[in-house]
């Protein structure tokens, strides 16, 4: 493997009774980037960083972090890395303080190194005021800044975060992108989980999408939009019409979705000067009327239906389910 | 690449080195585990407030009904079996505790460390030997305030405590088997339950074991229960009727009680640590 590479995984694979988390893997994250991991829920994210941390055991293939192998150099990996998992890992009862002074006691660090270490920490994430607070009744942004710092205890030089901003409000959410940022001027090798497009664009260097445990497609941000297409064009009718289809084509790039209502079209579309104006004219002079326009840059949604073909599905393991895709609802209209 | 330059924790690379940070390890999570306490002492109630109450409770109902066999008052009778009745109970705090942090997303951060983790078992054991050491005081408490007194020296007393204690420790141990499989803190304290009561009372912390079916006799006189607290008795010179039961645990209440506390200490412990580590395997 190449000495710089220090997150390296060939052909994970791990099932959980008949259920395929993950069907083969290959990731390769270079020392000092970041690489971030889209797909829906249950799309095996997840499972993919509880190998890579160590907490999980792959049924197939091999993965080395910081150069040491998650399975047989199970101890090593874990003096080398930051986790924050998607799930509170911290212990609500004690506070902010008291969290990353266990932590940091438990890695190995002299009482007086953990405090110095969590006195520090609590300053940079701007919890120094609710550092002697019980956790349990911090906010979600806060929660998610304790749980980043938690894993920066021992400044390791690879870290994970698995889905850092899913629940949060947008001010925490950007003020949570503003420290991921922070953090990779560090040197630090990261990478990232995430279910929002515009997340991975603003933080990654490299992309992976992830589907049903595989890996769909990779690149930059720009390379896989250019994939993808320009913006997404949403039509509501009034009232369906077989017509609506035809009307569209010479707009869009690509396939037409209808929901099963007939009401409501979706299909990517190069947007350009009076495009809105125009779709609504051209559905006007047809005879339909139109309830709702919308063009809007592409959701992971579309992302998945223009590399798939078809639109993102909740999977078995461990989804929410209903997370409000429209798309699940749809079908596709090849014109 | 300068990444690779940044501090890691160091390996522990002596045994003697090792040693100390897995006892450093088990002294935080003794400490993380007292912090719950204090930040809600009720859960506290079952080694306070319960003994107090227990011991009053059947100080005064039982002990007006209950005629011991050798003569003696049932106050002075009963502590022993007051301590095994509660020591006991109290012991499934360590399965509730467990399945909490077993339940919880803390574990799996405790395994993204580079720690020690059997030190998650120990300083849990460790933590409810300090809660039993709280229960027993309770007890006497209550036992002197109701008439009871050690008849003993001040050794004796204590040799009888320290039995009850390391009883109380080895079965804590079992208890946290039982976390470890169960669901949930609420099925591995309700198994606890149904398994632990009946055991403290078939036995002869309560009554003596005279008057008691053939059947359900033989179990009490064989019941480690009955070992610890006729060893107990014995040591605090209390009133014992179990000395004169032809049983050989009861005429070796002291050899059979350590001998029953080593045992499961020797299979509980070793157990616990395999299912913990197959629990947290992934």
């Amino acid at each position: 493997m190449p000495t710089d590479s220090m997150i390296q995984a060939e052909g994970l694979k791990k099932r959980f009774g008949r259920t395929v988390a993950l069907a083969g893997i290959d990731l390769e994250v270079p020392a000092g980037a970041i690489l971030g991991m889209l797909g829906p829920n249950g799309a095996g994210k997840t499972t993919a960083v509880r190998i890579l941390t160590t907490l999980a055991i792959p049924d197939g293939g091999r993965a080395r972090v910081a150069g040491f192998d998650v399975v047989t150099q199970a101890s090593q990996v874990r003096r080398n890395i930051g986790v924050t998992a998607q799930d509170a890992t911290l212990d609500e009862m004690l506070t902010g303080r008291q969290n990353l002074v266990m932590i940091g006691r438990l890695s190995g660090l002299h009482r007086a190194e953990a405090r110095e270490r969590a006195r520090g920490l609590l300053e940079q994430f701007d919890l120094a005021d609710a550092g002697d607070r019980v956790m349990k009744g911090y906010s979600g942004g806060m929660r998610r800044r304790l749980d980043l710092a938690a894993g920066l205890v021992t400044h390791p030089p690879v870290l994970f975060l698995d889905e850092p901003t899913t629940g949060l409000d947008p001010t925490s959410r950007v003020r949570m992108w503003g420290i991921i940022r922070e953090l990779v001027a560090d040197g630090v090798t990261l990478l990232l989980t995430t279910q929002y497009l515009d997340e991975a664009d603003e933080l990654a260097d490299r992309i992976v999408v992830i589907d049903h445990g595989r890996v769909i497609a990779s690149g930059t941000a720009t390379e896989l939009k250019t994939r993808i297409g320009g913006a997404r064009l949403e039509v509501t009718l009034n009232t369906p019409d077989p017509r609506a289809v035809g009307t569209l084509e010479p707009f869009v790039e690509g396939a037409i979705q209808v929901s099963h209502d007939g009401r409501r079209l979706r299909a990517p579309v190069r947007s350009g000067d009076g495009l809105a104006t125009t779709i609504v004219r051209a559905l006007d002079a047809a005879g339909m009327t139109v309830d709702d326009v919308v063009l809007h840059q592409p959701s992971l949604d579309d992302v998945f239906f223009a590399l798939t073909g078809h639109p993102m599905s909740e999977s078995t393991d461990g989804g929410v389910p209903g997370t409000g895709s429209s798309a699940e609802e749809m079908e596709a209209v090849l014109p | 690449m300068t990444v690779t330059t940044r501090l890691s924790p160091p390996a522990g690379r002596s045994r003697g080195h090792r040693l100390v940070r897995q006892l450093s390890n088990v002294a935080v999570l003794t400490e993380r585990n007292l912090v719950h306490i204090s930040r809600e002492p009720l859960q506290l109630s079952d080694v306070t407030i319960q003994p107090v109450l227990f011991t009053a409770l059947f100080v005064y109902v039982f002990g007006a009904g209950v005629v011991l066999p050798h003569g003696g008052t049932y106050a002075s009778f009963a502590i022993a079996g007051m301590l095994a009745l509660n020591l006991t109970t109290s012991a499934m705090g360590t399965a509730v505790g467990l399945s909490n942090d077993l339940n919880g997303g803390i574990i799996d951060r405790f395994r993204s460390l580079p720690m020690w983790r059997p030190a998650v078992l120990v300083g849990r054991s460790v933590t409810d030997l300090l809660t039993a050491v709280l229960c027993a005081f309770f007890v006497c408490m209550t036992g002197l305030l109701v008439g009871w007194r050690p008849e003993s020296g001040v050794g004796s007393t204590i040799a009888g405590l320290a039995i009850f204690l390391f009883f109380s420790y080895s079965l804590s141990w079992g208890c946290a088997c039982l976390g470890i499989v169960s669901k949930g803190p609420e099925s591995a304290q309700g198994i606890g339950l149904v398994v632990l009561f009946p055991l403290a009372v078939v036995s002869n912390a309560l009554v003596p074991t005279e008057r008691m079916p053939t059947v359900l006799r033989a179990v009490a006189d064989w019941n480690p229960i009955s070992a610890v607290t006729a060893a107990c008795r014995q040591l605090f010179a209390n009133p014992n009727p179990s000395a004169t039961v032809q049983s050989w645990p009861m005429q070796h209440a002291i050899v059979t009680s350590l001998l029953w506390s080593a045992g499961m200490l020797a299979v509980f412990a070793p157990l616990a640590a395999h299912l913990f580590a197959r629990r947290t395997r992934g």
